[in-house]
């Protein structure tokens, strides 16, 4: 039988559509109105409640937290006090990404981790004596994501400290009375906040952000708003973007961290003294540029991509549904550069957008590419260029 | 009777997106600014290129062209705000309103990439929703889901729900066809350049090419009268008169008259993300938009004034020199462009003597005859609809009180003989529904677009007028929704003068001259002059008296930018500029 989210009785009230998908065994809306658009749009203008409780979480705690973690974690979380988050990968000893996740510093030797697989039997294989212990609380928690311009001002009126966190921080806080952590973070690219709650009490915190939400427009979003908000933030997505080292057959399924566009997890490499997992691959990827790729934003020509489909008698469309989903990236003389992982017509952009592994000689904004795409029952190729993630980052994003 | 009403003198304390908080005697706006009405400006020192007169969306839209390709550019407002018809205002604290425009659909795509309107904060938000109240109490509601809106269309016509898929299909390959002449100027049938007489030839061609029905269709939209067209698709009132109220938009005509199927297609014509005859609320208003597209336009180098009215455009020996203000000051450049409307770009700003007669007399005969107002509401929440109960996401877009091509004729019948409608057309929008951010937190704003309102009142005046027709779009509303005058905060009515006073277009007509045939395309405004110049070297026009016309659409003032430009090249080849100069006084002799 599927599960449901601690929030499902208030979620489920509010589908009109009816639609649901499956989400690590839990039933998650795809959409709640019959225009996800009209959900995006609440997002980036106003603020959308997403239930993202379905992600696995796991509690590291113990006097060795910190050992074990800065070892098992790619991104340096000795950098990370209590009450700061990161958003970190971790890797095998190749340097390949096995995944990535949020992780919070709650409280002394005590982290939360989220991640979109189970991990457990990863990490437990990866203790090795030290003092520490990796729970599995995937369960125990709903997470409520709280995103858009107007996320900050709601959660103040229930708890005033959260108007103080700045981006990535997390605290301790009470919302209808339940103690919650709340961390200004989220995957919509937005100002954005998330809320964990003890499962029990996860429909008193939903009717409290309920309550202080009415009639100022804001609307729970689905699964495919939230995609297309992550598409131009330029958050990657494991099985769209890239897979997990651990079940990948091949190389060519394998990614490292620098060639996801996470390079600036290692900024501070130099003076990293950690032997964590895959230091010595990354260390090398830095010192030879042997990336094999990086994964950049590409921006369709628009003059470009409506010649082809008047060309082709029809009216150019401009979906703004995400395609996650691989199209192949080629030079001019249509050699096959990289290929992209997902893309869909950016309402706030105005524009065609993809996320693309492109070679490195091609990583320069503006760099020239041709995507294809079938038009008509063939494909034909776009002008393209290259672009810096993310797409679209507004300054309330870390304001 | 309404709880309250807005004074008929307005907003002293009022505030509106973008204006400056107290207005200076002249208030400058843009960081580049120097204190205007100091010596330089006098100064015949050409310290411009060009001068743009008046800042409407047109006005901007041609100044950021112009500065993009170097021109020095200045833009004279004369209001302390700019965007003309496209502002928003907050009348009351926390209550955002659209005052005049209030939805956007037809702005050129190509404007929004090439003016990089979205690095400026574009948001043009979905709109989902339509919701048609009927007079018996029912409804039609449409929405984004196709087979919901094929069981909503079923309730009323199990015939109509699909033949609405045709007549889209049909509309859209129509304006698939027809779009390209939004995006260019009209050839100059009128003359024998042959890059005019190409231009011509590939117009022909390109409607040769054309499917016999997708012209027919055409043609019979362009000329015939909207409930022809519907008749041969619907037999339902009420989704006839909500397609048939795009008919009547800013024109004096009814759906049963020739010349609505232009004003029904034109509207059709917009798009919204690829999708056409979709319209959205952009954040904040129309005013929002015209407050970004001020910033993209002094991002590229364009310097706008404010509270700085042009009463004349400076000419000598022919060429426009400059302009003068009404308080005398003066200033200069070589090209000199009119964003006003067409009579008074030629009647007004310069003086008629210098221009052909037969120009002076097109302009003269030009229609204007505004029939358009609107009531802006605050409201102290959302008005319930009785057959929806609680229900208020049906707001979520526009609510048309249109419910039948009869409505709507009936409408019209007292416009026809001088007098307001006493059931007026309304096309309302309850914008805080689309964008929180326009009235506070379970407060609403609501936008009506009132017809028939003719500028010409037979038996009164508009200043005795005002608020009995506001009066009426409130009983109207109060019919429809049961309790919506005990909702309503404040009311501002904007009648045909008022929006002649304040923005300036003539006879308040809200395209800056109706869409008539006679008045589109080669004859916009006036035959031979539809290519953004005037007979006067240096003096163009941009406003929406040309090509393509009316809305919030910027076609105008790209395309004449485009001309600008194109003969600031010429002037500069030698060869080239004298052929202009021989065409020009051809057409001159001609006109
Ligand atoms: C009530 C109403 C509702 C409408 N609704 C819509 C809608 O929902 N959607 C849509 O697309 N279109 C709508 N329209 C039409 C659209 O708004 C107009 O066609 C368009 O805004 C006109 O733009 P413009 O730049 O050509 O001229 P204007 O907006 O008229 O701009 C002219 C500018 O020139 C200034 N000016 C005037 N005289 C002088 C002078 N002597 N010196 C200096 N400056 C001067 C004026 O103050 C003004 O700012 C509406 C219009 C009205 C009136």
């Amino acid at each position: 039988m599927i599960r449901t989210t601690p929030f499902h009785e208030r979620t489920a009230a509010l589908n009109e559509t009816g639609i649901w998908e499956h989400w690590s065994n839990h039933l998650v809306a795809s959409r709640y109105q019959m225009s996800e658009k009209f959900e995006y749009f609440a997002i980036r203008n106003t603020a959308g409640l997403f239930d993202t409780s379905p992600l696995y979480k796991y509690r590291i705690h113990g006097p060795a937290a910190e050992r074990f973690l800065a070892g098992v974690l790619a991104r340096d979380i000795r950098t990370c006090p209590v009450g700061r988050g990161q958003y970190t990968a971790w890797c095998d000893d190749r340097g390949f990404v096995v995944e990535d996740g949020v992780i919070l510093h709650v409280a002394p030797d005590e982290y939360l981790l989220t991640a979109a697989e189970p991990n457990l039997a990863y990490f437990q294989a990866l203790i090795d004596g030290l003092d520490v212990a990796v729970d599995d609380v995937s369960a125990d928690w709903g997470v409520l994501a709280v995103q858009g311009p107007r996320s900050r001002e709601l959660l103040a009126a229930l708890a005033p400290e959260v108007a103080r966190l700045a981006y990535f921080d997390v605290i301790a806080t009470k919302i209808a009375k339940v103690p919650v952590h709340v961390s200004r973070t989220g995957y919509t690219g937005d100002l954005g906040f998330e809320i964990w709650v003890p499962a029990a009490d996860a429909l008193a915190v939903w009717d409290a952000v309920w309550g202080v939400s009415r009639g100022r427009g804001v609307i729970p979003f689905g699964m495919t708003a939230l995609y297309m908000a992550r598409i131009e933030a330029g958050l990657v997505l494991l099985d769209v973007d890239f897979n997990s080292s651990r079940f990948a057959w091949t190389d060519a399924d394998r990614t490292t961290p620098i060639e996801l566009g996470l390079g600036w997890m290692f900024r501070d490499i130099g003076a990293d003294d950690r032997t964590f997992l895959g230091h010595e691959a990354i260390r090398r990827e830095i010192a030879t540029t042997s990336s094999r790729w990086r994964l950049s934003g590409l921006i369709l020509d628009w003059q470009d991509y409506d010649r082809i489909f008047d060309a082709a008698g029809l009216i150019p469309p401009k979906d703004h549904t995400p395609v996650q989903d691989e199209y192949y990236v080629y030079d001019d003389e249509l050699n096959q550069l990289g290929y992209a992982t997902s893309q869909m017509y950016s309402p706030i952009l105005q524009r065609h957008i993809a996320l693309a592994r492109v070679p490195l000689d091609r990583t320069a904004p503006g760099s020239r590419v041709k995507l294809e795409l079938g038009v008509s029952h063939r494909y034909e190729y776009f002008d393209a260029h290259v672009a810096r993630l993310p797409l679209f980052n507004p300054e309330r994003r870390t304001a | 009777m309404p709880k309250s009403t807005a004074p008929a003198t307005k907003r002293a304390t009022s505030k509106s997106v973008g204006a400056k908080a107290a207005p200076k005697a002249s208030a400058t706006r843009g960081a580049a600014a120097r204190p205007a009405g100091s010596k330089r400006d006098g100064a015949a020192d050409h310290a411009w290129d060009a001068i743009v007169i008046g800042g409407g969306h047109n006005g901007l839209t041609n100044a950021a062209y112009l500065a993009k390709a170097g021109l020095r550019t200045l833009v004279l407002e004369r209001r302390h705000l700019v965007g003309g018809a496209a502002i928003t205002e907050e009348l009351r604290p926390g209550y955002w309103f659209t005052t005049f425009s209030y939805a956007l659909s037809l702005l050129r795509p190509d404007i929004i990439h090439e003016l990089e309107l979205t690095r400026h904060g574009f948001m043009p938000i979905l709109m989902p929703t339509t919701f048609c109240p009927m007079e018996n109490g029912d409804y039609l509601l449409l929405g984004q889901d196709h087979g919901e809106n094929h069981r909503e269309i079923a309730r009323h016509s199990r015939h109509d729900a699909d033949a609405y898929d045709a007549f889209n299909h049909d509309v859209l390959k129509v304006c698939q066809a027809i779009k390209p002449l939004l995006d260019a100027a009209p050839p100059d049938i009128f003359s024998d350049d042959p890059e005019e007489l190409v231009a011509l030839a590939m117009l022909g061609s390109r409607f040769r090419r054309l499917d016999r029905k997708v012209l027919h269709d055409a043609v019979r939209l362009l000329t015939g009268s909207a409930a022809d067209f519907l008749d041969d698709y619907f037999e339902s009132d009420i989704l006839k008169g909500y397609i048939a109220s795009s008919s009547i938009i800013g024109t004096k005509v009814g759906p049963y008259s020739q010349g609505s199927g232009l004003v029904l297609l034109y509207h059709l014509m917009g798009e919204h993300d690829g999708e056409f005859g979709a319209w959205a609320f952009h954040k904040r208003g129309n005013g929002g938009f015209t407050q970004l597209l001020a910033k993209a336009a002094e991002s590229f180098g364009v310097e706008i004034r404010l509270e700085s009215p042009v009463e004349s455009v400076i000419t000598s020996g022919g060429r426009a020199t400059g302009v003068a203000l009404a308080d005398g000051r003066e200033f200069h450049a070589p090209i000199v462009v009119s964003a006003l409307d067409p009579r008074r770009t030629f009647l007004e700003l310069v003086d008629p003597r210098q221009l052909p007669t037969d120009l002076v007399d097109a302009i003269t005969r030009f229609r204007f005859q505004g029939t358009s107002a609107k009531v802006n509401f605050a409201l102290d929440g959302v008005p319930r609809y009785p057959a929806l109960g609680d229900r208020t996401d049906q707001y979520r877009g526009f609510t048309n009180i249109g419910p039948s091509m009869e409505y709507l004729e009936r409408a019209f019948d007292d416009a026809k003989y001088g007098a307001f409608s006493t059931r007026p057309y309304l096309d309302c929008a309850i914008q805080s529904q689309v964008d929180p951010d326009m009235a506070p937190p379970g407060k609403a704003v609501m936008s009506c677009f009132v017809q028939y309102a003719p500028y010409h009142l037979r038996e009164s005046d508009w200043d005795t007028q005002r608020q009995p027709l506001g009066d009426t779009v409130q009983a109207t509303l109060e019919s429809f929704f049961p309790g919506f005058g005990d909702l309503v905060l404040q009311r501002e009515v904007q009648t045909p003068l008022d929006i002649e006073r304040t923005v300036g277009l003539s006879e308040g007509n809200i395209f800056a001259g109706e869409f008539l045939a006679p008045q589109m395309y080669f004859f916009r405004p006036a035959p031979g002059w539809s290519q953004y110049r005037t007979p006067i070297e240096g003096y163009y026009q941009c406003g929406s008296g040309t090509h393509p016309g009316g809305c919030v659409m910027g076609a105008p003032g790209k395309l004449a930018a485009e001309r600008i430009i194109r003969d600031r090249g010429r002037a500069v080849a030698p060869d080239r500029a004298n052929a202009v100069a021989r065409d020009r006084q051809g057409a001159v002799a001609r006109a």
